[in-house]
């Protein structure tokens, strides 16, 4: 029951609009091709759904390895960074000059390099598009430790293995999964962008920039919506997996996780 | 003062260099009995705390020479003579009570079985029998100071350090954990070296009492409290125990008299 009332007012909230935009679009008249009305993209997503659903599968492969690919380089140079100070001083300028670059710019060089039909093309777009935030989190997770925690683990003539295994990694933990969930929304946007630049049919970009092309509006809203459920349910797997792997920071914070 | 397990002679410890070099410890003699519970007190910037580390080997002397049961106090940190507890409990949150008491074990390779008993029988001591699969943050202040001290004591290490353990507890607390503190040090027998701001703490948990003077922090007194053993509130209520408040306050504000006899011996 208070689970019910708690949402109440944000579903109350989002059926009107839904009833509004029908409204205004009728009274007002406004072309289908400027806004469909929310029951014309309905229909349209009832009739394109086998279309969508590989088109947002397709789309939701590409985030996910993309991710995967960055992520994995991230926490790898993340590391590496964290451990020698060498490394940090080698990496870090790039890395961060590497963040200042529109990443999706690449985009066309990636169809050139990997092929335009490969999903890796897009899969390296949103790898590069995820790796700052998650390496220069984890960084910051490796090393921001309490100065107690290490004074503590010396007085245990602990050697800097044990530091790294037992203190440091685990402290980033929290901090590596903030930036994978951020990540998560990121990739999405990584890899339908990176698709307007071209690639396979079935895959939510190209789905959206045909529809429009032909003036089938109401199409490409349908796949809009498709491309915000995989973007919240990439994110949902992963604030699950943060449940699982983090009982004691997960519980602690329920409230604010989202 | 025979069977000493901290000798110091003659150390100096100075931070920093060339004209912005401060002297944090000049000429600090001080030797501590096997069994003692000796407490460091005096003013902020006194080097009390650093005394501490330096006894733990977090932190070198500039001058002069610190032995631990008879080894270099590097050497007695590499051997995990030490528990430390630290003002902040330092508990980690990713373990629960239970792993965070097994750490010190975890870190001298004991089996896994003898760590779990270990651990059990320490939070025993500290009365925390019950809360082993809680997670840090579910417990009071009060209590992580207690796993902290369960931790430290854990692997039976030959001395305690504590600084200022029980400094951001509210005062009933601190007094039961003052108590608490003492049933375990006459438990155990270990050697504990306590730091403080608190005249009566000081007084009631000690057997000796160093009185430090700040900038440069010397040691201005060694005060032996030669109340009754084993302490209970009714020392709280004791003249004597008032007498070497007194006596302890007396010596922290007279700190500055001592001073140009120090100015003497160094300009010697």
């Amino acid at each position: 029951m208070s689970r019910i009332r708690y949402y109440a007012p944000a579903a109350t909230l989002f059926v009107a609009v839904l009833v509004t935009w029908e409204l205004l679009v009728s009274v007002l008249g406004i072309q289908q091709f400027l806004l469909p009305r929310p029951s014309a993209i309905a229909a349209a997503f009832v009739d394109h759904l086998d279309e969508l659903a590989t088109a947002g599968r397709n789309t939701l492969i590409e985030a996910v390895g993309g991710l995967a690919i960055g992520g994995v380089a991230a926490l790898a140079v993340a590391g590496a960074t964290a451990r020698w100070t060498t490394a940090s001083r080698t990496l870090l300028p790039f890395a961060i000059a590497a963040n200042s670059v529109p990443i999706i710019a690449f985009a066309p060089i990636m169809n050139n390099w990997f092929g335009v039909l490969n999903p890796l093309s897009k899969m390296m777009v949103v790898a590069v598009l995820v790796f700052f935030p998650v390496m220069i989190n984890t960084v910051r997770g490796l090393t921001l430790v309490e100065p107690g925690s290490l004074e503590l683990m010396r007085s245990y003539a602990a050697d800097e293995l044990a530091v790294f295994l037992k203190v440091r990694i685990p402290n980033a933990l929290p901090y590596i999964f903030t930036a994978l969930r951020v990540s998560a929304t990121l990739s999405l946007i990584g890899a339908i962008v990176a698709e307007y630049f071209g690639g396979a049919r079935s895959v939510l970009g190209q789905f959206i920039i045909t529809e429009a092309a032909f003036f089938r509006f109401a199409n490409a809203w349908a796949a809009i919506i498709v491309a915000s459920a995989a973007s919240i349910a990439f994110f949902l797997i992963i604030l699950a997996l943060e449940r699982v792997a983090l009982p004691w920071h997960a519980s602690a914070r329920a409230t604010d996780a989202l | 003062m025979s069977e000493a397990v901290v000798r110091f002679r003659a150390v100096d410890k100075v931070f920093g260099s060339g004209a912005d070099a401060t002297k944090a410890l000049d000429r600090i003699d001080l030797e501590i009995p096997k069994r003692a519970f000796v407490s460091l007190i005096g003013p902020s910037g006194c080097g009390k705390s650093t005394l501490l580390r330096l006894i733990g080997d977090l932190t070198r002397p500039s001058a002069g020479t610190i032995e631990v049961n008879g080894k270099s106090a590097h050497r007695a940190r590499l051997d995990r003579d030490y528990g430390m507890v630290f003002q902040s409990p330092v508990l980690f949150d990713w373990r629960t009570v239970m792993r965070n008491v097994e750490l010190p074990l975890e870190m001298s390779a004991i089996p896994k079985r003898a760590r779990a008993t270990r651990a059990q029988e320490m939070l025993a001591l500290v009365e925390l029998t019950g809360f082993e699969r809680r997670y840090p943050w579910q417990l009071s202040g009060g209590m992580q100071q207690r796993v902290a001290i369960a931790r430290a004591l854990s692997f039976e290490p030959a001395i305690l350090l504590m600084d200022e353990p029980f400094g951001a507890l509210d005062e009933i607390t601190r007094e039961r954990l003052n108590l608490e503190l003492l049933r375990i040090w006459q438990q155990t027998g270990t050697t504990i070296v306590f730091v403080t701001h608190s005249i009566p703490e000081a007084v009631f948990l000690s057997t000796h009492v160093a009185v430090m003077s700040a900038r440069p922090g010397r040691i201005l007194d060694v005060i032996a409290v030669d109340l009754p053993q084993p302490r209970n509130d009714l020392t709280r209520e004791d003249e004597r125990y008032f007498g070497f408040i007194t006596r302890v306050r007396e010596r922290l504000r007279g700190g500055d008299a001592a001073r140009p006899r120090a100015v003497e011996v160094a300009a010697s």
